[in-house]
């Protein structure tokens, strides 16, 4: 257990070697370096330079210890090898590094690529899972991959036809694949699973296909379904018992999940999981958030359509709900909310509060009590038309009227857009500069809601939308945020969305990509760009920072536009339709003219 | 009045209320999905679809186009999930035969086989609209403008986009 949790004092040591791997007591190790006061620092020497996890910890602080680049050296950054996916769709995930293997998961159809980097990343061996061709008719938003999980051995990650495979780490055979979905369901599976105490955490995508959202457990040994939790439907089978304690009055009571919905409209009402998943090994909680209700068009389901649109605090061991928090109870807008959670411990009104850092869709960073799920603060960090605030005497959005959707009728300049301020593009956090680094967008839109026909396995959204930029004319940002301060500490501008994730390091360097294909390195403190690099296609993958087997620092990021953000090239789409891709294509209509599709890792390194 | 609504009506296009029965599909000929033919060239008679010059047929194609969540992958002819329709490529050919193929039989890259959804007069209905989505149609049998939101080029001011039988991209890319 100890090495899976990448706290290793032997850092390139064979996991196998490691006596007592089930131990079942966590080493706190993790725990301490990323679940940390604010202004604690985290010396390198703690740090094994690997990189096992999307989010890297269980806190999903993207955080790496290695400070061999620094703000004074960035500059000199060279190339130090790539390598082709042979894949042109959209790129989102973060590669793995596991002793002195790197491990890639390519968009649709889905291949595992090991990498051998003490040979410059020659091919170890490749492994081809075969996802069914029909899959990517219920992808909503071009065929992405978010990365794959690292443990006891063995890689773990989804596959677009919704099944969950495990893969030998070594000998790249496949040692289990578990179908979690059925597509003519309009099931996908996106995610990058979590492993937690030998389970492998994994949810549905296809809140625009009508799908009945859930999170599901699988033994990580042999794959079979050790417990599922869905988010619409009765208590039982969200698995709410009598653990649950809401914080706020309105998520409590008996099986909201039907009550909260016309008729058997929870049936096919959305609320998938298909991001990020956090865990606190002291309280033994894991969280995350639903997704979006379905359709779209809210008028087509009156009430507060729970869990869809919230966050769930769960046991890993039995899946029990223990608080949730619905967020956007009746959602508007597709404020799908399936971003990342960081765990921090942080000087709240002169406490130390154990919370959970959010920066929500619906364009506030919402600071809850992870204990409670109470919310403590949510402050807004991009343009805001929707709502006027959060009351965090009911933790409801104080909506505004006029913005809500209607069928049959145009709403203007809702901002922000659907994707929201942000979209499932990760955050780091250093708890050396106590800043959380935000990559994000800055959409409106105009929205019409439509009649809604449920036909399993075909979109189900009932709503035109057309995107374009927020105010200022750019369309990404990437916000320095303080949480305790609550305000941010800088703020940059980029002409399109930043769809990539952040990683930031000890040597107080903040990595992203932009989807006109530069790699770029800010200084955590100021802002200010030390570097960047032209890579081939537009990059909306994650950055991961580790130590080759050679004791140098590495920084690798996948290249190759897409996601629903670059659907535009990745599709090929008709930039004269502005309502094509779900009305992303008409903020992104210059795209094609900025970047071309095809992926690519690359690494770079100092000299 | 009538008469002369009627008279013009006539003189415009046939309106054929009757429908083909839905069991057409059953009689139409194989689809040739391929332009290279070993041994000596031949040619097969194309195949008009029944509503190619019904401007009501091809408005009905319209409503069908959202009401069978057409609109959800192909959006108003700019594409998403599914490829564009309003442009000049057509990965599986853009004759209404192969149009008709698609829709009631699926393929194998993420479109549905809707033959057994949706009868064959309503997917000839579809075939003409989708048609006309890239000006295959004449201007005045394609649909006017949209009443709500105005999200695309309204389908008479579509240029007619020369129809390319395009090269098959790698099944990763293809829907």
């Amino acid at each position: 257990m100890l090495s899976q949790l990448g706290c290793s004092t032997k850092p390139n040591g064979p996991a196998e070697s490691r006596p007592n791997q089930q131990t079942t007591t966590l080493p706190a190790r993790t725990t301490r370096d990323t679940v940390s006061t604010r202004r604690d620092t985290v010396p390198s020497s703690e740090d094994d330079g690997q990189w096992r996890m999307p989010a890297r910890n269980y806190a999903s602080t993207r955080y790496s210890g290695l400070d061999q680049i620094t703000t004074q050296n960035a500059k000199q950054l060279k190339l130090a090898w790539s390598f082709s996916t042979g894949v042109t769709r959209g790129h989102e995930a973060a590669p793995l590094v596991v002793d002195s293997t790197m491990y890639i998961v390519t968009p649709f159809p889905n291949y595992l690529y090991a990498l051998d980097l003490a040979h410059s990343g020659a091919l170890k061996w490749t492994y081809k899972p075969s996802p069914a061709l029909a899959s990517q008719g219920v992808a909503c938003c071009d065929l992405v991959n978010r990365g794959a999980a690292f443990f006891d051995g063995k890689i773990y990650y989804n596959t677009l036809d919704a099944h969950t495979v495990a893969v030998d780490a070594k000998s790249g055979q496949e040692v289990w694949k578990t179908r979690v979905g059925d597509i003519n369901k309009g099931e996908s599976t996106t995610m990058a699973p979590l492993v937690v105490k030998g389970k492998v955490l994994v949810g549905n995508s296809g809140g625009e296909f009508g799908v009945r959202g859930w999170l599901t457990a699988l033994d990580a040994k042999t794959g079979k379904l050790a417990w599922r939790a869905y988010h619409t439907g009765p208590d039982k089978d969200v698995l709410i018992g009598n653990r649950f304690k809401p914080f706020y009055p309105q998520d409590r009571g008996k099986d909201l999940g039907v009550s909260s919905w016309p008729g058997d409209a929870w049936k096919i009402g959305g609320g998938g999981v298909w991001g990020w998943i956090s865990y606190d090994p002291d309280l033994n909680l894991i969280y995350y958030g639903t997704a979006n209700p379905g359709p779209w068009n809210p008028e087509v389901r009156p009430g507060d359509n729970k869990w869809t649109a919230a966050m769930f605090a769960r046991d890993p061991d039995n899946g029990e709900a223990v608080w949730a928090y619905q967020w956007s109870p009746h959602d508007l807008f597709d404020y799908d909310g399936i971003n990342e959670l960081i765990l921090l411990n942080l000087p709240i009104d002169g406490k130390n509060r154990r919370v959970l850092v959010r920066p929500e869709r619906d364009g506030y960073i919402y600071v809850l009590d992870r204990v409670t799920g109470q919310v403590l603060s949510a402050d807004p960090y991009g343009y805001i038309t929707t709502t006027s605030g959060i009351d965090l005497k009911t933790g409801r959005p104080r909506e505004v009227k006029e913005k809500e959707p209607q069928t049959g009728k145009v709403v203007r300049e809702i901002c922000p857009a659907a994707p929201g301020t942000k979209d499932w593009q990760p955050s780091s956090y250093s708890p050396r500069t106590g800043l959380l680094y935000i990559p994000h967008q800055n959409l409106c839109q105009d929205e019409e809601g439509t009649g809604a026909n449920y036909i399993s396995g075909t979109p189900y959204v009932a709503a035109i939308v057309k995107m374009y930029a927020g105010p200022g004319g750019h369309r990404g940002e990437v916000t320095a945020w303080d949480p305790v301060k609550r305000k941010a500490a800088w703020k940059i501008t980029e002409n399109f969305p930043v769809w990539s994730g952040t990683v930031v390091t000890a040597g107080d360097v903040v990595f992203y990509g932009t989807m006109d294909g530069w790699f770029k390195a800010l200084d955590a403190r100021s802002g200010s760009e030390l570097w960047r690099f032209k890579v081939g296609s537009g990059i909306i993958g994650q950055p991961v920072v580790y130590r080759g087997p050679d004791g140098k620092e590495y920084v690798a990021i996948l290249s190759g536009v897409g996601g629903w953000a670059g659907a535009v090239v990745a599709g090929g789409l008709d930039v004269r339709d502005s309502s094509a891709a779900l009305g992303f294509v008409n903020a992104m209509k210059d795209l094609p003219q900025a970047t071309t599709k095809g992926g690519m890792l690359y690494v770079f390194s100092l000299p | 009045m009538l008469g002369l609504c009627l008279g013009i009506a006539c003189e415009r296009e046939e309106r054929n209320f009757q429908g083909i029965p839905p069991s057409a599909s059953a009689s139409m000929p194989p689809v040739r999905e391929s332009e290279l033919q070993p041994g000596p060239p031949t040619r097969s008679a194309p195949i008009s679809g029944p509503y190619e010059e019904n401007a009501y047929g091809v408005s009905q194609g319209k409503t069908l186009y959202n009401q069978y969540n057409c609109s959800g992958c192909h959006f108003q002819g700019g594409g998403g999930i599914g490829p564009p329709l309003m442009d000049a490529d057509w990965i599986y050919g853009s004759r209404p035969e192969n149009i008709f193929e698609t829709i009631a039989e699926g393929r194998p890259n993420g479109m549905p086989a809707f033959g057994r959804k949706i009868n064959a007069d309503q997917i000839w209905q579809l075939v003409a609209y989708v048609r006309s989505m890239s000006g295959l149609l004449r201007k005045d049998v394609a649909p006017g403008r949209s009443d709500d939101m105005q999200v695309r080029p309204q389908e008479q001011s579509t240029p007619k986009a020369r129809p390319v039988h395009s090269a098959l991209p790698p099944a990763s890319e293809r829907q």
